[in-house]
C-alpha cells in the first residue's frame, strides 16, 4: 500500500471544500470566516507541495512560502480591519456592513 | 512503509476532523485552538512528503503568528457570538450543496489527469538527492539565488501589511495627558516664571 499524490490532493480538496463550507455556514461572524479563508490557503499550500515532491521540482515550495507570507499578510490586515470596524460600530455582524452602499 | 501509510492516515483524519470542528465549534476560541491543531497536521504532512522547511515555516507562521493574532482579536473583542450563531442552519443547505458540487468537480479533475510526457523537461528547479542536499538547504540555495527578487517582493508585502495593521488600528485618544517631550523643551522662562516685588508683611 503505496501513500501517492493522490492521497495528499484527496486530503487538501476535503479541507478547501471544508473551508468553503464554512464560510457559508458562518456567514455572519467575520472571524470564522478568516479562519475558512486560512484553512483554504493550507489546504492550497498542501497541494503546491505534494506536486513539489512529486515532479522533484523545488519551485513549488518556494511558491508555498511566498503563499505563506500572503496569507499572514491577509490575515494581519483582515484582523486590523476588524479591529476598527469594532471600535466603530460595536458588532462584528456582516449584514452590517454597509456603510459603502452607494 | 506502514509506519508512513499510518501517520499519514493519522495526520489527515485529525486534519479532516479539525477542520470540520474549525466551521462547526459553538465557541471561536475553541475555533482557533482547533484551528492549530489542524496546522500542526498539516506540518506532520508535509514532513511526511519530505517538506521539512516549510513544515517548520508552517508551525512558526501559522501557529505562532496568525492563530496567535486570531486568539488575541477573538478573545479581546467583546463580541456576543451566541447571536451571531443564529440563522447558520438557513445557511446551511446551500452551503452544502456548493461544497458538494465543489468536491464533484475535484473528484473529477483527479480521475481523469495524467502527467504531461515532457514535465519532467521542464522541471524548475529540479530537487537535489537528499543524500547531497537537504531540502533546507535546497530551498535556500534556491531562494537566496534564482528567487531572490520574489524573495524581497515577500518582504516587501509583510511590510506594508505591518504598515497598514498599524495605521489603521492607531489611534489618537482626546483628553488623555502623555508626556510630550519637545513642548517641555520649547518652553521658555517668560512663559512660566514671574518675578514679583512683594512688600513685606503684606502678601501678594
Amino acid at each position: 500500500m503505496e501513500i501517492g499524490l493522490g492521497h495528499y490532493l484527496t486530503v487538501a480538496a476535503i479541507l478547501f471544500t471544508l473551508g468553503i463550507f464554512g464560510i457559508f455556514l458562518n456567514r455572519k461572524n467575520v472571524i470564522i470566516i478568516l479562519m475558512s479563508i486560512e484553512m483554504m490557503l493550507l489546504a492550497v499550500n498542501l497541494n503546491l507541495v505534494a506536486f513539489s515532491v512529486y515532479l522533484h521540482d523545488l519551485v513549488g515550495q518556494v511558491f508555498s512560502m511566498i503563499i505563506l507570507t500572503v496569507a499572514a499578510a491577509e490575515a494581519a490586515i483582515g484582523l486590523a480591519i476588524l479591529v476598527v470596524y469594532f471600535r466603530n460600530r460595536g458588532s462584528i455582524r456582516v449584514e452590517d456592513i454597509n456603510m459603502m452602499r452607494g | 512503509m506502514i509506519v508512513q501509510v499510518l501517520a499519514f492516515y493519522l495526520f489527515s483524519a485529525i486534519l479532516v476532523a479539525s477542520g470540520v470542528m474549525v466551521i462547526s465549534a459553538r465557541n471561536p476560541v475553541h475555533s482557533v485552538l482547533y484551528l492549530i491543531l489542524a496546522f500542526f497536521q498539516a506540518a506532520g504532512l508535509c514532513v511526511l512528503m519530505g517538506a521539512e522547511f516549510l513544515a517548520m515555516i508552517l508551525v512558526i507562521v501559522y501557529v505562532g503568528a496568525v492563530a496567535v493574532l486570531f486568539l488575541f482579536v477573538v478573545m479581546m473583542l467583546d463580541i456576543n457570538f451566541r447571536e451571531l450563531r443564529q440563522g447558520a442552519a438557513q445557511y446551511m443547505p446551500f452551503g452544502a450543496l456548493l461544497g458538494l458540487v465543489l468536491l464533484a468537480e475535484l473528484a473529477v479533475v483527479f480521475g481523469a489527469w495524467v502527467v504531461a510526457p515532457a514535465a519532467n523537461q521542464v522541471l524548475g528547479a529540479p530537487t537535489p538527492a537528499i543524500e547531497q542536499v537537504n531540502n533546507t538547504r535546497a530551498l535556500g540555495q534556491l531562494i537566496y539565488t534564482h528567487y531572490a527578487y520574489l524573495f524581497q517582493a515577500s518582504g516587501i508585502v509583510l511590510l506594508i501589511a505591518m504598515m497598514g495593521a498599524i495605521v489603521l488600528t492607531l489611534r489618537r485618544r482626546e483628553g488623555v495627558r502623555k508626556q510630550d517631550i519637545s513642548a517641555q523643551l520649547a518652553r521658555r522662562r517668560e512663559e512660566t516664571m514671574a518675578i514679583r516685588k512683594v512688600p513685606t508683611g503684606e502678601g501678594v
